[in-house]
C-alpha cells in the first residue's frame, strides 16, 4: 500500500511517498489510516484537519482501503 | 475555444482572459486575480510556494466548473492555478465567468474562488525573511 503526502504531511513524515508493507500494518479503513498515522507522528494531530483521499477523491472515515487504490493524505488547503 | 477551462500551469498570463471568456451570448464578464500579497500580519512575505496534487485538484477544480455552470447558466468559466515559486505581486490563481447578465458572473466569480479554497488540494507556503509556514495548517 503506496501513500502519497503533500504540503505540511511531507514535511511531517519526511518523505512524499510512505509504502505499508510488512512490519508497518496496511491500515483496512480510512480511519485506521488516519490513526497510524498520528499514533506515527503525533503532529498530525496539531492540524486544523486531516483528510485522505482514495484514488482521487476525498473519501470518509468509513472507505475501505484494499491497498491498490491511489491513496493520498491531505492537509489543510490553502490555494488561492 | 472550450466552454470549460480548468488548468495548473507554471505561470499565469492575465492578458488572454477576457478573449478565453468572451461569448457572443455574454453581455458580462466577471474575473477575479488572485496575487501575492506583500506582508502577513505585519510580517514581510518574500515568496510563496505553491504545490498540488495535480490529478486530484483537476478534477476538483472541474467539479466546481461545472456546479457554476449550471447554477448559473454561464457561457464560459475559466479556473487557473500557478505552482511554484511566486513573488510579490505575481498572479497566482484567475477564475472567471461569462453570462448574459452581470449579476449571474458576480455570484459565480466568488462561488468559484471561495470553493476552490475550501476543497482544491493547493498548499501555499510562505516564505519569511527567516521562516517559512504552510498557510492554514495549524489552528
Amino acid at each position: 500500500m503506496n501513500v502519497l503526502f503533500f504540503g505540511i504531511a511531507k514535511d511531517i513524515v519526511g518523505s512524499s511517498e510512505i509504502v505499508f508493507s510488512g512490519d508497518l500494518k496496511k491500515p483496512r479503513t480510512v480511519a485506521a489510516l488516519k490513526k497510524q498515522l498520528i499514533d506515527s507522528y503525533p503532529e498530525f494531530s496539531t492540524l486544523t484537519s486531516l483528510a485522505v483521499a482514495v484514488n482521487s477523491e476525498y473519501a470518509e472515515d468509513d472507505v475501505p482501503l484494499k491497498g491498490t487504490e491511489e491513496i493520498a493524505i491531505i492537509p489543510p488547503v490553502s490555494g488561492g | 475555444m472550450s466552454e470549460k477551462i480548468v488548468e495548473i500551469v507554471d505561470k499565469i498570463d492575465t492578458s488572454h482572459v477576457f478573449n478565453e471568456l468572451s461569448h457572443p451570448k455574454s453581455g458580462g464578464i466577471c474575473v477575479f486575480v488572485g496575487a501575492v500579497r506583500e506582508f502577513t500580519k505585519e510580517e514581510e512575505v518574500v515568496s510563496l510556494e505553491f504545490e498540488t496534487y495535480a490529478k486530484m485538484a483537476l478534477k476538483e477544480m472541474d467539479k466546481i466548473a461545472a456546479d457554476a455552470m449550471d447554477k448559473w447558466n454561464l457561457n464560459k468559466v475559466i479556473i487557473r492555478h500557478a505552482v511554484g515559486l511566486k513573488e510579490v505581486e505575481a498572479p497566482v490563481v484567475v477564475v472567471g465567468a461569462s453570462s448574459a447578465h452581470r449579476d449571474a458572473c458576480f455570484e459565480a466569480c466568488r462561488y468559484l474562488i471561495d470553493t476552490l479554497k475550501k476543497t482544491v488540494p493547493i498548499w501555499k507556503k510562505e516564505c519569511f525573511k527567516n521562516k517559512s509556514v504552510w498557510v492554514s495548517a495549524h489552528p
